[in-house]
């Protein structure tokens, strides 16, 4: 009896690469995907569900399905990319109405993965060098990202706590760098000048983009219980970072650092709180419990930051080396249900 | 329910690392650490003229939570520790210093490069236990430098005691350090507790060195003769890696080993004939 899995936000970055990889897993039955918008990666098998920002469809669809295991890769992590209301709509509410379909009574669902952040650490002069999964953060989120986040987290332990029959995993993922994803720091990359707070040289952490899935993948096929943070292997100075990425840094001020960054949003420069602070005090989580749980990391901090470098000056020269996928519902539906189609036995 | 099992290390390869700087994971450079070294090794020669005693009960290897007295309104006993076991021991040392270090632009920046390490119970015991490396605490605190001229030499008390259940959890020994001539360097002799407290700084000094060389004072150490006496290192016989130590034994052993540092300091203080040629 093979699983039946759900993943949310199949639009976004992880969630398509997520269902690719778990397409060639022949251990998984069904994969249903729900998202506000379509896929942007082509997919074989998994069936496409369009929701509303606040999945209130999801309940449905769970009791219809009898899915066993739902990824939860919906979660906004990059505040520049949605409205602060949306980003409280589409993480806390979101996140509420699966719980609630999770643990409804005659639910089939026995494995929850959810995609964190370590913004929930926080970044603060306070911190230790290294977080381990089980310190608190030093003081209270201010950020409205890191609010929602830690709000999420707080309902996720409720939830395992009153549902000691479903395997609850919380992934916190460091910063993500890699060969496709843009975030923030991706973006601050590519500026002619990489901005840095005056006087500040803190020491980031990152997680290549491989290794992300990879990780999502190996929790979910061993049905690991826990929090555990995911990130490569050491830190490196902010300079570093931009001397790999063949870059020169131009300081913002050390006081009033807010004021010059929101200066600086009509040129298109995006510098959210939470970047901010982590550009002035760094951050570090400690990756042992994953790793003793038996996942090998492909790459470490700076060979992720390596890894991006070389995607951007490939990009540079010949642009996207992948083309660009445009999801045709007719085609889909024609792929997935249509007589007509052959099932390969060995899954194709 | 099975219990996944570790994979056996050698199975894992060394991944690619591709690092342009030597700066480690608690933001040490050893680059930057050997130019300050050449930038401070006259002032810890001829200006300090820095005489140790008892070197050789440092631990040769392992790692040793180092304790010392704290003078001077800009502390310049750490740097002459640090420097003067790393150049005569060649091993390296981790100063932990105050968080506030880190909010600091440019000095929180060089002085985590040059080894200083943020005062967190996390901190201490990974440097300590898991990487065995020597590690130097100030047990008073911001209360050592903050010390008026006329109160020099008094230890102040240390703490609640968390070096010792730092060094009991980590299960290394702690080796008191009793530095003379730090509190001559820079006195203080006066505070101003308003400003202090506007500016959010343990203290606000008015040192000798103020008044004699104007502003540049603030920079500028008088030229104290330091003499630094290493004490037997102390073993605590407790299991390490506990979740809680006895409380009234750290108080003790804290204690004791302040009186034992105060001991030291009056007893090279009695054989100490000037304070500027020891």
């Amino acid at each position: 009896m093979g699983r039946r899995v759900l993943i949310t936000g199949l639009q976004s970055f992880w969630g398509g690469r997520v269902a690719q990889a778990l397409e060639g897993n022949p251990d998984v039955d069904v994969i249903v995907g729900l998202d506000t918008d379509e896929p942007t990666l082509p997919l074989e098998r998994t069936e496409f569900v369009r929701a509303d920002q606040s999945y209130s469809i999801l309940s449905r669809i769970v009791r219809a399905t009898q899915v066993d295991t739902i990824l939860h890769t919906f979660l906004v992590v990059d505040s520049t990319r949605v409205s602060s209301r949306t980003l409280h709509e589409q993480n806390v509410i979101g996140t509420m109405n699966l719980l609630a379909a999770a643990g409804a009574s005659g639910s089939s669902v026995r494995h929850v993965v959810v995609k964190s952040s370590t913004l929930v650490y926080g970044s603060s002069w306070q911190d230790p060098v290294w977080f381990r999964e089980e310190l608190p953060r030093v003081a209270p989120a201010q950020s409205r990202v890191e609010r929602s986040l830690v709000e999420v987290e707080s309902y996720l332990r409720d939830f395992a706590e009153d549902n000691p029959h479903v395997t609850v995993t919380l992934l916190r993922f460091a910063n993500v760098l890699g060969t496709d994803i843009s975030t923030p720091i991706t973006r601050a990359l590519q500026l002619p000048l990489v901005p840095c707070v005056f006087g500040f040289d803190p020491m980031i952490q990152f997680v290549e983009e491989d290794d992300v899935v990879r990780a999502i993948e190996f929790v979910t096929n061993a049905g690991l219980p826990g929090v555990y943070n995911v990130a490569g292997d050491g830190r490196l100075p902010w300079s570093e970072v931009a001397a790999i990425c063949g870059k020169r840094l131009a300081p913002l001020p050390p006081t009033g650092t807010s004021l010059a960054a929101a200066a600086m949003a009509p040129l298109g420069v995006e510098l959210p709180p939470e970047l901010l602070d982590l550009l002035r005090y760094g951050r570090g989580v400690d990756n042992r419990r994953l790793k003793q749980a038996g996942f090998d990391y492909r790459y470490t901090s700076a060979g992720a930051v390596a890894s991006f470098a070389q995607a951007v000056r490939l990009r540079r020269t010949v642009g996207s080396p992948r083309p660009s996928y445009r999801y045709e519902q007719d085609v889909e539906q024609f792929f997935r249900h249509s007589p007509a189609v052959i099932r390969d036995p060995a899954g194709t | 329910m099975l219990v996944p099992l570790p994979r056996p290390t050698p199975e894992s390869p060394t991944l690619e690392d591709p690092r342009l700087s030597d700066v480690d994971e608690w933001g040490r450079s050893e680059h930057m650490r050997e130019l300050a070294r050449t930038l401070y090794d006259p002032v810890y020669r001829h200006w300090f003229r820095a005489e140790w005693e008892g070197l050789e009960k440092i631990p040769v290897e392992g790692g040793a939570l180092l304790v010392a007295n704290h003078a001077a309104a800009l502390p310049s006993d750490a740097p002459v520790i640090m420097h003067g076991i790393e150049t005569e021991l060649q091993r390296r040392v981790y100063g932990l210093a105050d968080h506030l270090f880190k909010a600091v632009p440019v000095v929180g920046t060089l002085w985590s490069r040059v080894g200083g390490v943020a005062a967190h119970p996390e901190n201490a015991y990974r440097l300590l236990r898991e990487q065995q490396q020597l590690v130097l605490v100030f047990p008073e605190g911001s209360k050592g430098p903050g010390k008026l001229y006329e109160e020099r030499y008094k230890l102040r008390r240390f703490g609640r005691g968390g070096f010792v259940e730092i060094a009991m959890r980590a299960g290394v020994p702690v080796v008191p350090i009793a530095v003379v001539g730090a509190e001559e360097s820079m006195p203080i002799v006066a505070k101003l507790p308003g400003l202090a407290r506007t500016l959010g700084l343990p203290y606000a000094p008015i040192t000798a060195n103020m008044l004699l060389l104007g502003p540049l004072g603030g920079l500028i150490y008088l030229p104290a003769k330091f003499r630094l006496r290493v004490l037997d290192p102390i073993r605590f016989d407790v299991p390490p890696d506990q979740d809680r130590y006895s409380k009234s034994r750290i108080m003790d052993e804290a204690e004791s080993i302040r009186v034992q540092l105060q001991e030291t300091l009056y007893d090279m203080l009695r054989n100490r004939r000037s304070v500027w040629f020891g």
